[in-house]
């Protein structure tokens, strides 16, 4: 059992809590210029790293805002918890390759680089 | 006109839902206890929400409500007759007397329009269940992972999590310490049921 301190509500139990899964995927600008490949990869692949992981989670059963935690995924040991928005924290690279707020596709098929939208 | 209490979701469940004021499902015999419980029936409740950063949108509530809206997480303002619940940064409950929700709803719209934000009248989505005595922090910590501990939880503070997996919006309004769980109208018989279970151990007396 994870516990969770939400950026609002202070550290609640996990059960409270939906998981989003992976953070600061960037939504391309402009969907109709990527091929299928790419439109895919955007879509599907995730990092699957054995450490640190940025990912989303959102208080279902308590304020329901979606904010990012980072958290090892071998140690469960929570690093950071941030709002949407909010950089994330500088400290700690993540363990997946490369860096996990770029926008580059990180899938092994690499399809290439496509247009980048705004981060969340 | 058919008696409005009916229309509670725990109509023949809590006393105060019944005319004759019978306890309906609290188990006979158990008079005086170290737990109260009562529904505040048809409490009107709107859900409000608006830019807390923006002081014209504090000022035209304030103007509406008569009192400031909370603005920490997890907390309430006003009094018993209206009371604001923070719910999340840019929403809150407010919660009436019984038949009064339609005009502070049209006092708020009124004090709001032309901004960002909205009113909406929510009376029917959830009862209250009002829970009193000694031990009723012993009764809610049977089944709510959140600390409630008078160091922590206390007089004015609010928190929306699960008792006993049903969520609710648990607001404490006195440290005697009186707790009100806002439940959901189709959880609150089951809620209601499990409470006088967990509450039997201390005695349970039917509150008005
Ligand atoms: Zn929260």
């Amino acid at each position: 059992m994870l516990l969770i301190d939400c950026p609002w509500c202070g550290p609640r139990d996990e059960n409270e809590f939906q998981y989003g899964g992976e953070a600061h995927i960037a939504r391309p600008k402009d969907p109709a210029l990527l091929s299928d490949a790419q439109w895919a990869d955007y879509l599907f692949m995730r990092g699957n790293p054995k450490g640190r992981h940025r990912e989303r989670w959102m208080h279902r059963s308590g304020c329901r805002r979606w904010f990012n935690v980072e958290r090892d995924t071998v140690s469960h040991a929570i690093t950071a918890v941030y709002r949407m928005g909010e950089a994330p924290p500088a400290t700690a690279k993540p363990a997946a390759t490369g860096d996990a707020t770029s926008a580059e596709p990180r899938s092994s098929g690499d399809p290439g680089q496509w247009p980048a939208g705004g981060a969340e | 006109m058919a008696d409005p209490s009916a229309l509670s979701p725990l109509a023949g469940r809590s006393p105060s839902s019944r005319a004759d004021g019978a306890a309906g499902a609290l188990p006979p015999g158990v008079g005086q206890g170290g737990v109260v419980m009562a529904e505040r029936a048809l409490v009107g409740k709107l859900v409000l929400r608006g830019d807390a950063d923006d002081a014209g949108f504090r000022d035209a509530v304030r103007g509406a409500l008569g009192f400031d809206l909370p603005l920490a997480a997890n907390t309430a303002s006003g009094a018993e007759s209206t009371t604001a619940l923070w719910l999340g940064p840019n929403e809150w409950l407010v919660a009436t007397a019984p038949g009064a929700e339609t005009a502070a709803a049209v006092s708020l719209k009124v004090a709001l329009s032309g901004r960002h934000a909205s009113v909406t009248d929510v009376s029917d989505s959830r009862t209250v269940i009002r829970l009193s005595g000694a031990n009723a922090r012993d009764v809610l910590a049977k089944g709510c992972p959140i600390d409630l501990h008078p160091r922590v939880f206390g007089p004015g503070r609010v928190a929306q999590s699960l008792v006993a997996r049903a969520g609710v919006i648990l607001h404490q309004v006195d440290e005697s310490p009186t707790f009100d769980l806002y439940v959901v109208a189709s959880f609150a018989g089951y809620l209601w049921d499990w409470l006088v279970d967990a509450a039997a151990e201390f005695g349970v007396a039917a509150g008005r």
